[in-house]
């Protein structure tokens, strides 16, 4: 945790600067103190990283806090100290193999992602060609409208039967889950963003009278590309959590198994550790497609 | 001048609303002729734009026939260039593959890569924006992009131009130096150019006759206004000139005694 507001004060602190420097320049120029240029600035831009950085340490200090009064408290719950030596064992050798039920948590967290990864491909590869029809035609709109209300609000897990049924092994069955709860952001917000295609645009194509072709790959597929990357990102986000649930019913290697297990094994402490190991990872996950997006925002959308 | 570029017969314009069936043009007449610059102007809501694209082909009349270079219009086509008021740039795109994508579709089939690109790059040239040609849209002005739209259109070398209040949504003074920009265009291409504007010195400035619309619903032509005014024009000099004023003072009378609007 301490390490992740570290390394996120850096990128905030690196903003400031920019906007004190007209500020120094005014201090400079002043005819009144013509002296000392250098060191002035120099304390405004702490006060201004003091601001960003001093919140969320005491954010972080407070929950430590009360997490550490907990666990005086209440017998079983390991303290936030018992919990940081069992995570450094833990983490000098994240990638053991002792049998298929016996692995170390690196592995355990790449096979959910492995998981998560399979699942949302292929509700990507069925969902965006799916939101462009769904978008573009108002007859399939209507057609599948009460279909996709009636499904979506249904906990993938209640699908996770189906999937064993079908594919006869947990495995397939825990992305098959990952692929449900995938698939309904992935064709909403595609088709969504095919509707608000603007109006302009599309005249553009017509008083240029381009090929079907370049209209796809010139204006649809650019100005759908921010909504299917929220898509994605919303996409991501629930099978993040929903890898964990089902993971548990199914067993094998996983980090939601991974939690399950150590339960059955009451250890709590490691219970702890991988509380903040899906918390990290999913923030993780977040922030890259976040900047993914960025990069695919034209400056007024 | 020659037989007309753009013949505008007995058009009528409805919409289906969902208040039932709105009566937008009625009876509109008009002929333009090649190299002719014609300015639309009426008050807001009046169905400049209802009218614009219909030549265009953006919409077909409910009644009449719109007749370009001796044809029907049927539809948009490239050989009626738009510029639309909020310049209408692809974003993602930067100014130099924004005009490209029209050079491309006009004279892709014709010309070579490098004949094209030297077509888009003049375009851009000619309205000064050779120096920001590999721009996004969002990294330029507001004028500026006006300019690329502009640049976008001339660059197809189409039959007619039409642009729908190009300059509406700028500043005086950008809309100035664009209107002399435009000025000098004109002198060089000689293009036929239909134009939206409720700009009444913008009108005189820039056209051969300005075609005054009565107010809607069931807008027509009111008075058509030639300004005989020597070309190319100079906005300094004509400023006291006696006939620029007087081609004012007709359309202010137009719009603001014989059409004043009841509601507003
Ligand atoms: N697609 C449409 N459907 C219904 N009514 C329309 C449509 N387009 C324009 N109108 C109506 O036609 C009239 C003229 O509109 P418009 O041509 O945009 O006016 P102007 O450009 O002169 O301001 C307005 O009353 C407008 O509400
Ligand atoms: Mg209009």
């Amino acid at each position: 945790m301490s390490a992740l507001t570290l390394s996120a004060s850096p990128a905030h602190a690196g903003a400031p600067p920019a906007a004190e420097k007209p500020a120094a320049a005014n201090e400079v120029s002043t005819p009144a103190r013509p002296e000392k240029p250098q060191r002035e600035p120099l304390r405004p831009k702490l006060r201004a990283a003091a601001k960003r950085v001093i919140p969320p340490v005491m954010g972080v200090a407070l929950m430590l806090g009360i997490w550490a009064i907990v666990a005086m408290k209440a017998s079983g719950i390991p303290s936030p100290l018992q919990t940081w030596d069992a995570a450094v064992t833990l983490f000098a050798d994240p990638f053991y193999r002792n049998g298929p039920n016996d692995q170390g948590i690196g592995w355990n967290v790449l096979s959910s992602l492995q998981r998560v990864g399979i699942g949302f491909g292929f509700a990507a590869l069925i969902g965006i060609p799916a939101g462009f029809l769904l978008g573009r035609f108002t007859f399939l709109t209507n057609m599948f409208d009460p279909i996709i209300s009636l499904l979506r609000p249904v906990s993938p897990l209640a699908w996770l039967p189906i999937g064993l049924l079908v594919f006869q092994k947990a495995d397939p069955a825990a992305t098959w889950t990952i692929f449900i709860c995938s698939i309904w952001p992935m064709i909403l917000n595609t088709a969504q963003g095919v509707q608000r295609v603007p109006q302009d645009y599309m005249n553009v194509a017509r008083v240029l009278n381009l090929s079907e072709w370049k209209i796809i790959t010139k204006i649809l597929f650019p100005a759908v590309l921010p909504y299917m990357l929220t898509g994605i990102r919303l996409s991501i986000g629930t099978a993040w959590l929903v890898i964990v649930a089902a993971e548990m019913l199914t067993g094998g290697v996983g980090i939601g198994f991974w939690v399950w297990d150590e339960w059955n094994n009451l250890k709590v402490e490691h219970i702890v550790i991988a509380i903040f190991v899906i918390g990290i990872v999913g923030l993780l996950l977040e922030q890259a497609l976040l900047l993914l997006a960025k990069r695919f925002s034209y400056g007024n959308n | 001048m020659s037989k007309p570029m753009v013949i505008v017969e007995n058009v009528g314009m409805a919409f289906d609303t969902k208040s039932g069936r709105f009566t937008a043009l009625r009876d509109i007449d008009l002929q333009i002729a090649e190299g002719e610059f014609v300015s639309l102007i009426g008050h807001s809501g009046c169905g400049k734009s209802t009218l614009l694209n219909l030549i265009a082909g953006l919409t077909l009349p409910t009644s009449g026939n719109v007749i370009c270079a001796g044809r029907e219009v049927a539809g948009p086509g490239p050989e009626r260039a738009v510029v639309f008021q909020n310049h209408s740039l692809l974003p993602w795109l930067t100014c130099f593959e924004n005009v490209y994508l029209g050079v491309e579709r006009v004279f892709g089939s014709r010309e070579r890569n490098g004949k094209l690109k030297l077509r888009t790059e003049a375009a851009l040239e000619m309205v000064h924006m050779d120096h920001a040609m590999h721009k996004y849209p969002h990294e330029i002005s507001g004028g500026m992009k006006q300019r690329v739209g502009i640049a976008r259109a001339f660059a197809m070398e189409p039959k007619v131009l039409l642009m729908d209040e190009p300059f509406g949504a700028l500043d005086a003074l950008t809309r100035a130096s664009l209107q002399d920009e435009l000025i000098g265009v004109m002198g060089k291409t000689g293009a036929t150019v239909v134009m939206v504007t409720h700009d009444v010195d913008e009108a005189v400035l820039l056209s051969d006759r300005v075609v005054m619309m009565t107010n809607g619903p069931a807008a027509t032509i009111g008075e058509i206004l030639d300004v005989k005014l020597a070309k190319p024009r100079n906005r300094l000099e004509l400023a006291h000139d006696a006939q620029f004023v007087d081609c004012r003072a007709a359309i202010l009378e137009f719009l603001y005694q014989k059409q004043m609007k009841k509601a507003a």
